[in-house]
């Protein structure tokens, strides 16, 4: 049951730590200083999670293991975020895009795991459905802004959502640890939550003059540690300190 | 031409009771993505519990050519402070 | 307006300012007045935002969470930082494109120490305890300065700054105290960031052009050289205590000045640097350019956007 719940901890801030990985490498680089600060301010709340998460499991794990050894340390296959928060920063119509899908669900996913049976569990659940909340304030507000803007816009945010649609099924699939954990009352039954999620993405896309991609065919495999070539590049960044100058402290 | 995102000025209130102060200001597209801004750029460290965002073309300001009759008048009328009025020492609470 | 109207103006201008009151936007000022805040309040502005990059940098790949969720928090200051000075040069009447444009040509300049790399991640430190140590002093006069909305601007950022120079030193700290690797690691950086930290002081007192000038408008309390004097009087102590070196082999206590005294600066460095062929000029500016470049159709559609429900509002209204 501890193995579960370490890895069911695992398996949401990993989501977090992607994304907020992904976001922080757009820092100077924004279409004007002011969303600069604001991708910056959610990247910022999301690492916030991620070391909340991280310390819990440390202690759940019960060795000298710190948040950075399992934020860091782990191999490629041992990382369990969703495909959808590893793709890449393309344009911003793909970072809003990817930031969106991904609001839509952890904003409900959070909003149920105030209930969990596991005290820490909810009270971060709790604490961080404020910010979570802003997020998608933040990424709807875009969507609609590009998707209805000018015809250029609307192009590219078309593009970007159609690109990503394949990964948004993934984010309701279930492992084994998640399965175990909503046994016990700790974690959330995310397959409850799909049908909400796409009524909820079909509303702002119409709202946004933008088509509902055809689902045809989802990619999954990212919470089983099965992952596209992006996390490989991505890992060799953000672990490259702590292998390279091992067991020091900074 | 092209139109560029207009100027917003920035007001917040840091506690509820105090009065909304200008922090500065900020580009936005619409009224909405300036308060957002606003969130992000002036209340980062928890200095805020309302913002007031107004277009900076909305803001009608007075003309400093114009301080003398606007507000040298008021320097003269001392009656209004409450220093002008010599009470005994014995009184208290006024 | 005559001549006469115009000195006298000036003199009651001056006047103000000698009675350490602050000049507002909408006050009649000299045109040099003007022209000259506007140089030095938009070049602050864009040393803040190209300032960015070299830290931006290392965000990705910081060595804990710890220090990459303050490595981001202090870039990010540095995206606001900037974005309070261009606020406040706008008052002035420029406009935020006008300033980017005269950046992206290289009409106007930003701090030179910008235009050198980030090998390390040491240098994170090395950049927080000089640099910002560096700036800070340059900073704290301004938050006295005459015209207004510069003075308050500096104040928020003066009070957010204190942060990133602690920061800074306190990874230096930690690296100096660490294993050898570590201590190399800290040396090195020191070893890089010496030198152009001095410089960003500015050219010495007799190469400086504006200095007189400025002083009495007070966007200058102290001469380049005391500025630099002092920067390295507060930070040599600092390199003690941690352990390390400074790279100048010239460096003694003078104890009739109760000063340093230092080395020779390589001004030919300076000069080449800020003449655009420092090792990182080109791709700060491309950077720059390309993410405003780049950024062109998003802030279209934001703008097309606000218009269309400018538009849908109106149409409700009838």
């Amino acid at each position: 049951m501890k193995n579960n719940l370490y890895n069911y901890i695992l398996g949401i801030a990993d989501n977090s730590l992607i994304l907020g990985q992904r976001l922080g490498q757009l820092c100077g680089h924004g279409p004007s200083l002011e969303t600069d600060i604001a991708c910056t301010n959610i990247s910022l709340d999301l690492f916030g999670q991620v070391r909340s998460y991280f310390q819990y499991a440390a202690k759940i794990a019960g060795d000298q293991r710190t948040e950075d050894d399992i934020a860091m340390l782990r191999k490629e296959r041992d990382y369990k975020n969703v495909l959808l928060v590893e793709q890449p920063n393309t344009n911003f119509a793909f970072t809003i895009g990817r930031q969106f899908l991904f609001d839509v669900y952890h904003l409900a996913f959070l909003t149920e795991l105030q209930n969990s049976n596991d005290f820490t569990l909810s009270v971060i659940a709790k604490k961080c459905v404020k910010e979570v909340s802003y997020h998608l304030r933040f990424s709807s507000d875009w969507v609609k802004r590009l998707g209805n803007g000018t015809p250029v816009s609307k192009e590219k945010m078309q593009e970007a959502i159609n690109g990503l649609w394949t990964y948004t099924d993934e984010l309701f699939y279930q492992t084994n640890a998640d399965k175990e954990m909503v046994f016990e009352g700790i974690g959330v039954d995310v397959t409850k939550l799909k049908n909400n999620y796409y009524s909820h993405i079909n509303n702002i896309l119409l709202e946004a003059t933008l088509e509902i991609p055809e689902s045809k065919w989802f990619q999954t495999g990212g919470k089983e540690g099965i992952h596209s070539e992006h996390l490989g590049y991505l890992l060799s960044d953000l672990q490259y300190m702590q292998r390279t100058y091992p067991n020091m402290e900074w | 031409m092209k139109k560029s995102w207009p100027l917003w000025e920035v007001f917040v209130r840091s506690k509820n009771g105090l009065e909304h102060r200008h922090f500065g200001s900020l580009h936005a597209a619409d009224a909405e993505m300036a308060l957002e801004n606003a969130r992000d750029v002036y209340t980062r460290r928890n200095e805020g519990v309302s913002i007031w965002v107004v277009e900076s073309k909305n803001i009608t300001a007075s003309n400093p050519s114009n301080n003398g009759e606007l507000f040298e008048p008021a320097q003269d009328k001392v009656y209004r402070h409450p220093t002008f009025y010599k009470l005994p020492d014995e009184i208290k609470h006024m | 307006m005559s001549e006469e109207q115009i000195k006298n103006l000036e003199a009651q201008f001056n006047a103000r300012i000698e009675r350490d009151e602050k000049i507002e936007p909408k006050d009649w000022m000299p045109e040099k007045y003007r022209k000259t805040h506007i140089r030095q309040m938009s070049q602050h502005a864009h040393s803040e935002i190209v300032g960015m990059l070299p830290e931006g940098n290392w965000i990705t790949r910081a060595p804990s969470l710890r220090r990459k969720v303050a490595l981001l928090a202090k870039v990010q200051d540095e995206a606001g930082h900037g974005l309070y000075l261009y606020s406040a040069t706008e008052t002035l009447g420029i406009s935020r494109e006008e300033m980017y444009e005269q950046l992206h040509t290289g009409k106007a300049k930003y701090s030179s120490i910008f235009n050198y790399p980030t090998l390390t991640w040491a240098d994170m430190g090395a950049i927080g305890w000089l640099v910002d140590g560096a700036a800070i002093i340059n900073q704290v006069p301004l938050c006295n300065t005459s015209y207004g909305p510069y003075a308050r601007a500096m104040i928020r950022v003066c009070k957010e700054e204190s942060f990133h120079q602690r920061q800074g030193f306190e990874i230096m700290m930690k690296l100096a105290k660490g294993t050898p690797e570590q201590k190399d690691l800290a040396q090195d950086a020191l070893n890089r960031w010496w030198w152009p930290s001095l410089m960003m002081l500015g050219p010495k007192d007799e190469e400086s052009i504006h200095t007189e000038q400025s002083m009495k408008w007070k966007l200058k309390r102290k001469s380049n050289d005391d500025l630099r004097q002092q920067f390295i009087d507060q930070t040599v102590p600092q390199a003690d205590l941690i352990g390390l070196t400074i790279p100048d082999p010239e460096l003694k206590w003078n104890k009739e000045r109760g000063s340093y005294d230092f080395g020779p600066i390589n001004w030919d460095e300076f000069w080449q640097v800020v003449k655009g062929y420092g090792p990182c000029n080109k791709e700060r500016i491309k950077a720059r350019v390309g993410a405003w470049e780049e950024g062109e159709w998003v802030r279209d559609a934001a703008m097309a956007y606000a218009d269309k429900q400018a538009n849908k509002n109106l149409n409700k209204a009838v």
